[in-house]
């Protein structure tokens, strides 16, 4: 008796951007308790558990992905603004910054050149396509930077988000093990190390260490963005005459 | 009103970054030249406004939630992740790893040699 109705419902709210929008609040909503139940595990990172139901929630449907992005453009929208807004952490740190300058820049420069470098070399290496070598190349910086960059370099920038989120977990999960392994034990090598390698997920991570290693992870996050949309574009263009397919 | 107009100024540096960018050819992504602009904007004024700091704390506090919608596009990319699994994990993998430990060494070393007294106390200063 209600089932035409139902159907007629479903039409229309699929056809919207309010359906899209709102699993999208409440997928992530769902996740991060998870993620504050298993006490901040990494493993339950809330980007992972969130997307995973809302892909399963989607195939079960037969929802296409792009009348779910109707609604979850929305939320991919801010990546914007939310980028604009890293000048804010970045300024209020300015002043720890200044007396390590030096160190910085020179540990940011290089991080983010072996970031690009080994992901194209290894992913070419093992023979992997060129699109999945320029979706990789910018993985290490924050999504919305790295998105920007693959889709000027060749790669596919919603590929590039996915790759981005698994390496700023790979980052969160075995970084402070492999600092113990290096006997790294300054809280602004390891910051700046986790956040020009895992970028905001390692920021994350890096605060429930120390406030210093966050601040300076943040601080590497929010510079290595911009060296790697200035370097990676350039860089990948040598790697084109260094490495030939 | 103050988160309006934080959220306001963002926008406007992005637009105009988006803009510049465009007209001057630069290969970096427009949001990023927004970011540039806004913290050469407080460096010169001195201090971050009140509706700034609001708006970028609101963001950027839930800056993961912002991944969800790109990270659901990896279903239309199931075929090509299966097909290239190998060089997509291992390459992923292996170079997190590398880049993590060249950097923590490389910033470690050069704190050493450029910046001895800070180095002696653990980074401890201030």
């Amino acid at each position: 008796m209600n089932e035409p109705g139902l159907r007629d419902i479903w039409v229309y709210l699929s056809a919207s951007p309010l359906l899209g929008l709102t699993i999208t609040l409440v997928a992530y909503g769902l996740a991060y308790r998870l993620y504050l139940k298993t006490h901040s595990n990494p493993l339950a990172n809330p980007v992972v558990t969130s997307v995973a139901m809302l892909i399963l929630l989607l195939l079960a449907t037969g929802t296409s992905y792009s009348d779910y992005f109707e609604g979850g453009q929305f939320v991919h929208f801010l990546l914007g603004p939310a980028t604009v807004a890293l000048a804010v952490p970045l300024y209020q740190q300015f002043r720890r910054l200044r007396q390590l300058w030096l160190p910085v820049a020179i540990s940011l420069i290089s991080g983010v050149v072996i970031a690009a470098g080994s992901s194209v070399g290894l992913a070419r290496l093992l023979g992997g396509s060129l699109e999945i070598q320029m979706s990789l190349a910018p993985k290490s910086a924050t999504a919305p930077v790295a998105m920007g960059i693959s889709e000027k370099i060749g790669g596919l920038p919603s590929l590039t988000a996915v790759l981005v989120v698994l390496t700023g977990i790979t980052g969160a999960v075995l970084g402070t093990k492999l600092f113990e392994w290096l006997r790294v034990k300054d809280d602004t090598a390891k910051g700046i190390a986790m956040g020009v390698a895992a970028h905001g997920i390692g920021t994350a991570r890096a605060f429930q260490v120390s406030s210093q290693m966050g601040a300076f992870s943040g601080l590497a996050m929010a510079l290595s963005a911009f060296a790697t949309a200035l370097l990676v574009p350039w860089l990948v263009d040598m790697l084109e005459n260094w490495l030939p397919m | 009103m103050k988160f309006l107009n934080g959220v306001t100024l963002l926008l406007v540096y992005q637009l105009t970054g988006e803009i510049l960018v465009r007209l001057l050819g630069m290969p970096i992504p427009g949001p990023v030249l927004g970011m540039v602009m806004l913290f050469v904007t407080l460096m010169i004024r001195g201090n971050a406004p009140d509706s700034l700091s609001e708006a970028s704390s609101a963001l950027l506090s839930h800056l993961s939630l912002l991944f969800v919608p790109a990270g659901v596009g990896m279903m239309t990319h199931f075929g090509r992740i299966a097909d290239e699994w190998l060089p997509i994990t291992l390459a992923l993998f292996l170079s997190t790893v590398i880049t993590m430990v060249a950097t923590a060494l490389i910033m470690q070393l050069t704190t050493r040699w450029f910046v001895r007294p800070v180095s002696e106390q653990g980074g401890q200063h201030e």
